[in-house]
């Protein structure tokens, strides 16, 4: 199982998640500027304020030639895990459906949060059990998941709705609860907590370890083939 | 050309930025203010007006939550 993590000029959480995804697995990072993947299996495009977050947050980094690489790997079937800046570039992208908005409190929020697993049957929380709450911190400014009421529908619809914050504990105002969502074919996901945070009891919780065992776990039993959800 | 795109949340989309220059403004004592939103606006020069519409598809504007308008200045003047 290699996992590749991308950097981008401003990227701020890539060794928090090279150093998580070495936990489980084989990891490096792959430089934005590199249009080749070489032999990873699953992308992680982490956190950060990738291109200083001009214009609009992920706007800019969907460009990178790193990014075509990743959208061909998605499109052949390859996972792709987005983290909070890295769930921007993927919306932005289009690999994921909906933006992220500014938090309606208009502040910065940096606080552990509980979310809630609404689907475990995707590669990214075949570890967990559908309503496991995790605890994992959130740190970001521009976290306001947004769809349009009929595209949340079809999203809820198809169990694209992957994690949902814990009651009251919605920091910046997401639509439906919504802090992280998997596309149509079940294999790219995007998520506004950070699950490298919460790695190791040192720092408070290892919840989000539940998320890279599911990726390491998944490699295992699949060839790169659709992923049902 | 000129051209100045004027891009602005949609309407119905939740616009913090507009709510807080409202809550701030009786303070100020300019009363009877409402409905602040904040956009932004682009000031570029291009050879041609051609491309405009698709250059803020792709990157200045997010279909998905903000509308756009082109104004194009000094249509057939000067230089």
């Amino acid at each position: 199982m290699r996992f590749g993590i991308l950097q981008f000029p401003g990227s701020c959480d890539d060794r928090d998640a090279l150093l998580a995804c070495q936990r489980v697995g084989d990891a490096r990072l792959v430089w934005h500027a590199d249009a080749d993947l070489g032999d990873v299996d699953v992308v992680v495009v982490p956190g950060g304020f990738s291109y200083g977050d001009y214009l609009r947050a992920g706007a800019i980094a969907r460009f990178a030639p790193a990014m075509e690489a990743v959208a061909a790997h998605a499109e052949a079937g390859g996972a792709v895990l987005g983290i909070c800046n890295g769930f921007q570039v993927l919306c932005e992208a289009g690999l994921l459906p909906g933006a992220l908005l500014p938090n309606d409190s208009l502040r910065f929020v940096c606080r552990q949060v509980d979310v809630v697993v609404e689907n475990a049957e995707t590669p990214f929380t075949r570890a967990t059990s559908t309503g496991q709450p995790l605890s994992i911190p959130v740190k970001h400014e521009s976290g306001r998941y947004f769809a349009p009421p009929e595209h949340l529908d079809g999203l809820e619809a198809r169990g694209g709705v992957v994690l949902r914050y814990a009651p009251g504990h919605n920091p910046n105002g997401s639509a439906r609860e919504i802090a992280g969502v998997v596309n149509e074919r079940g294999n790219v996901m995007g998520l506004m907590p950070h699950p490298e945070h919460a790695v190791d009891p040192l720092t408070g919780s290892e919840d989000g370890l539940a998320i890279f065992r599911s990726l390491a776990g998944s490699a295992a039993s699949q060839e790169r083939a659709p992923l049902s959800v | 050309m000129k051209a100045r795109i004027l891009i602005r949340p949609k309407e119905g989309i939740l616009d913090p930025q507009g709510k807080a220059i409202e809550r701030a403004l009786p303070a100020l004592g300019f009363e009877g203010v409402s409905g602040v939103r904040v956009g932004r606006l682009v000031e570029l020069e291009a050879a041609t007006p051609d491309r405009l519409a698709e250059l803020c598809e792709k990157l200045l504007a997010n279909p998905l939550i903000e509308d756009y308008d082109i104004e194009v200045e000094n249509a057939g003047g000067p230089g």
